[in-house]
């Protein structure tokens, strides 16, 4: 049993706490504690994710090397999507603010990049991280306001943003390039690596390093400041958290990550251009974020994958039933909002909380069924009492 | 116990590896394609594109490719190009270029198309461009009127339809011929279409007479362009020229008659194909709140609006092009013929088509990808297509038609008939022109306006 500590704080986390951080793996702490203390990953959270985005890197690098060069640019797909969708899960998830502006923050950071990319010779890395950072001020010039707004308003006020921003650039099209838009390119691969693979690695790098950071923070105070004000602004308030600057903080961290997402889905298409950011695209993400998980970063995986191979497995499914145009060219939408669905019905967390929960379930179980005063049946929910173990920080 | 635990976490992680690697490796490309050119086997030439079948821009834009269909299964029906059946696959991007970076993928990658043809749309074919052509593969016929195609940086690439800008320079000098002193004014879409657009119309009319520039926004076009209408009637614009898809045609022309507005309007052929606005200007009036006398009669509204057209309409029935087309799609797309009848999207696809079986019987016995673009930039002037004016291939010039006709819409027209009724028709107020996208002279078109070969006349 984790120890129970006093405060408000913790206490809400208790009552209101579904969904818990996630780190890139299941957490080592138990609430029976029996297994988990003997898989000796380091106690250290820096340390940890590292360790782990290590071992996920080594996997990916096996996988992209055996994979043709098409499954190698949907991993990639897979890769900056998740990015996108971990920033959003944050935001969401993590502080409770919604948005359905997460396209437009791409756009911005796809258009610093290519902007860049047309005007000046500087390092590659340098320019991604100006797209993370223009992305991210703007961030701050819409979280400011968005401070004083709640649920349906906050989304209304996003959403406008995701409607607004691509015009802009159609406007002046002598400088955004307009229809056509303005070509990027990805630095040369080295040695024979064909491009594909080469573009995959450099987004699953640029998403494990997303994902650690943002793990990392997550068990940080800013995340537990996160939480508190997604779940009572008045109590984190009382106990010391500045609202108005924590969730500024959430926006720009989740517009940052949009930006370095655009940046990556610029480079994949090879132009930037505004109809790769409509509407739609911030629409998906958040349903994708749903599934997958709200508030989880592990749970973005599958959100990714959802969205890039999803209509991959349907115009297979529709090629294979021999369905016309008129339903095929609909199915992947279709699946997807039955999948929404299905998901919210059996699994309110999500697939990461449903397999989470699963998880927790059968871990609770087997040893019962072995020993019994080895694991006592634990009166905790397990997931939030998870929390409070990251919240050691 | 505790072994029997850990035993556990390593079956979830080896499931997910499983998991994973399954998720792989059952797409992953199955066809170890010949040692030859990618897409072509003794028997079939496989060919794909990316159109929108749905989202905004589907309606209309999503017959073309089932019509290009029917013409590539009049072709198989014949015995093939040099004995090669023609396999197109055409996939849905919903006019988002970032899915279309990920089908042309699919395409080129997996599928070994032989050719990217009769793909639709500047934005999505622009996020494409970079990667067929580093990977070789033609990016042929695309289905845009963007100056952009044409280009030596890009010699895989190549339009077809007329430039938006020859289109404004020819409408542009009719304008100045015909309406010489009346002040003019401007409508056009906010993007490259509007502004190739514009350029042209620069070129001719004297900027001096122009006394108003009104622009809309595609992506957030929902009601009447009634501002627009309001700022041209008040600048005293007596013609009207507009760079508009059909919606944005009726929703800018049913606000002008509700304010006693009457301009001349000049309008891409774009904007301006009856059969599709006509139908929009009906169901408009009708949404708003009109009788449906009222609606009846709106469609009467594209009486006398001038355009051009660059192969003949589809009202012109006693055209031979016209009644291959027709009979065509009839016999080899039965459905789409059902629903929409013959229209300038299903000309445009058969036309486009039979452009693409003409370049691949040109690239001989043994096609490769290279000797397909020499064929077109050898003989693509010679092609026989339903185009008044021929094809302006060559190796360095890479777009299709120069050149159209200024028509005007009227009632005393023999109609086009569709489906759903029949529509005001067209007839040509000016010969055929000829020009280029740059300063080139405007010139009327001398040569022979081709007709159907006897293999597709015969077509029963």
């Amino acid at each position: 049993m984790p120890d129970r500590r006093p405060g408000g704080f913790e206490m809400t986390q208790v009552a209101h706490t579904q969904v818990s951080s996630g780190g890139p793996t299941p957490s080592n702490d138990r609430p029976d504690g029996a297994w988990s203390r003997r898989i000796r990953l380091p106690q250290q959270p820096m340390i940890r994710h590292l360790t782990l985005a290590l071992c996920a890197a080594a996997i990916l690098y096996f996988v992209t090397s055996a994979l043709s060069p098409y499954n190698d640019f949907l991993v990639g797909e897979i890769a900056l999507y998740l990015i996108a969708l971990a920033g959003l899960s944050l935001l969401t998830g993590v502080n409770g603010q919604i948005s359905l502006g997460q396209g437009a923050f791409m756009a911005v950071g796809a258009y610093t990049m290519a902007l860049l990319m047309n005007h000046t010779q500087l390092n590659f890395v340098i320019e991604l991280v100006t797209a993370v950072g223009s992305a991210a001020v703007l961030g701050l010039v819409i979280g400011i306001p968005a401070t004083r707004l709640k649920g349906p308003y906050l989304a209304g006020m996003t959403l406008l943003l995701a409607l607004a921003l691509p015009p802009i650039a159609d406007k002046w099209s002598g400088t955004f390039g307009g229809d056509q838009g303005l070509t990027t390119t990805v630095p040369t691969a080295p040695g024979t690596i064909n491009p594909e693979q080469w573009l995959a690695w450099i987004e699953i790098a640029g998403a494990l390093l997303t994902l650690v950071l943002l793990a990392n923070l997550l068990r940080s105070r800013f995340g537990r400041s996160f939480r508190a004000v997604r779940d009572d602004e008045i109590a984190a308030s009382l106990a010391g958290v500045h609202i108005a600057r924590t969730k500024v903080t959430a926006f720009v961290i989740s517009a940052g990550c949009a930006g370095l997402a655009g940046a990556f889905l610029g480079l994949s298409t090879s132009v930037v251009n505004t109809g790769e950011f409509p509407l739609t695209l911030s629409i998906q993400l958040l349903a994708a974020m749903v599934v997958g998980g709200t508030g989880t970063l592990m749970g973005m995986w599958w959100g990714a994958i959802l969205l890039v191979y999803l209509p991959q497995w349907s115009t297979s499914l529709s090629g294979h039933f021999n369905l016309g145009n008129g339903v095929s060219a609909y199915l992947a939408i279709i699946i997807f909002g039955t999948v929404l669905i299905v998901v919210m019905i059996v699994a309110p967390t999500g697939i990461q909380g449903g397999l989470r929960w699963i998880w927790g379930r059968a871990s609770r179980r087997w040893p019962r069924v072995v020993t019994r005063e080895a694991a006592p049946p634990s009166t905790l929910e397990p997931l939030s009492s998870r929390h409070f173990d990251d919240s050691d920080g | 116990m505790n072994n029997h635990r850990r035993f556990g976490r390593w079956v979830r992680v080896l499931a997910a590896g499983v998991m994973g690697a399954t998720l792989g490796t059952t797409v992953l490309s199955t066809s170890s394609g010949a040692a030859s050119t990618p897409g072509v086997t003794s028997s079939s030439v496989t060919i794909g594109a990316t159109v929108p079948l749905t989202g905004p821009a589907a309606p209309g834009y999503d017959e073309i490719a089932p019509a290009m269909n029917a013409i590539f299964a009049w072709a198989n029906a014949q015995g093939g190009v040099n004995g090669r059946k023609i396999k197109y696959t055409y996939l849905d991007d919903g006019y988002n270029p970032a899915n279309t970076a990920t089908l042309t993928r699919q395409l080129v990658l997996q599928d070994n198309v032989f050719a990217d043809v009769g793909s639709l749309g500047t934005p999505t074919q622009a996020a494409v461009q970079s990667f067929l052509n580093s990977q070789k593969v033609p990016q042929l016929f695309i289905e845009s009127g963007c100056n952009c195609w044409s280009s030596s940086k890009y010699p895989e690439s190549s339009g077809w339809q007329p430039p938006y800008t020859v289109e404004g320079k020819i409408l542009g000098a009719y304008i100045k011929a015909h309406f010489a002193g009346e002040k003019v004014g401007y409508l056009t879409q906010d993007d490259e279409f509007g502004q190739d657009f514009i350029k042209g119309l620069n070129m001719e009319i004297p900027s001096t007479s122009v006394v108003s520039r009104q622009t809309y926004d595609a992506s957030t076009l929902a009601g009447p362009l009634s501002n627009q209408v309001a700022a041209l009637k008040a600048a005293g614009a007596q013609v009207v020229a507009m760079a508009t898809i059909p919606a944005a045609t009726a929703l800018a022309m049913l606000p002008a008659a509700s304010i006693g507005y009457a301009p001349q309007y000049v309008i891409s052929n774009v904007g301006a194909d009856a059969p599709t606005v006509g139908p929009l200007l009906s169901s408009f009036t009708s949404k708003g709140g009109g009788t449906a006398a009222q609606a009846a009669a709106a469609s009467g509204l594209l009486n006398g609006v001038i355009t051009d057209s660059y192969f003949a309409p589809e009202n012109d029935v006693s055209n031979p092009w016209v009644q291959v087309e027709k009979k065509i799609l009839k016999k080899y797309a039965p459905s789409l013929y059902a629903k929409s009848g013959l229209d300038g999207n299903t000309q445009y696809g058969i036309a486009l088509g039979y452009t693409f079986i003409q370049a691949l019987q040109a690239a001989g016995k043994n096609p490769t990808r290279a000797g397909l673009l020499a064929a077109i930039a050898k003989s693509g002037k010679s092609f026989v297509t339903p185009g008044y004016v021929p094809l302006s291939y060559t190796s360095s010039v890479h777009y299709g038609y120069q050149g159209a006709e200024v028509v005007k819409l009227s009632t005393t027209a023999p109609p086009a008939v569709t489906p759903s009724g029949s529509w005001i028709g067209g007839t040509a107020v000016g010969p055929i022109e000829t020009t280029n996208v740059g300063s080139g002279p405007i010139v009327t078109y001398k040569g022979k306006v081709s007709t159907p070969p006897q293999k597709l006349a015969s077509t029963s």
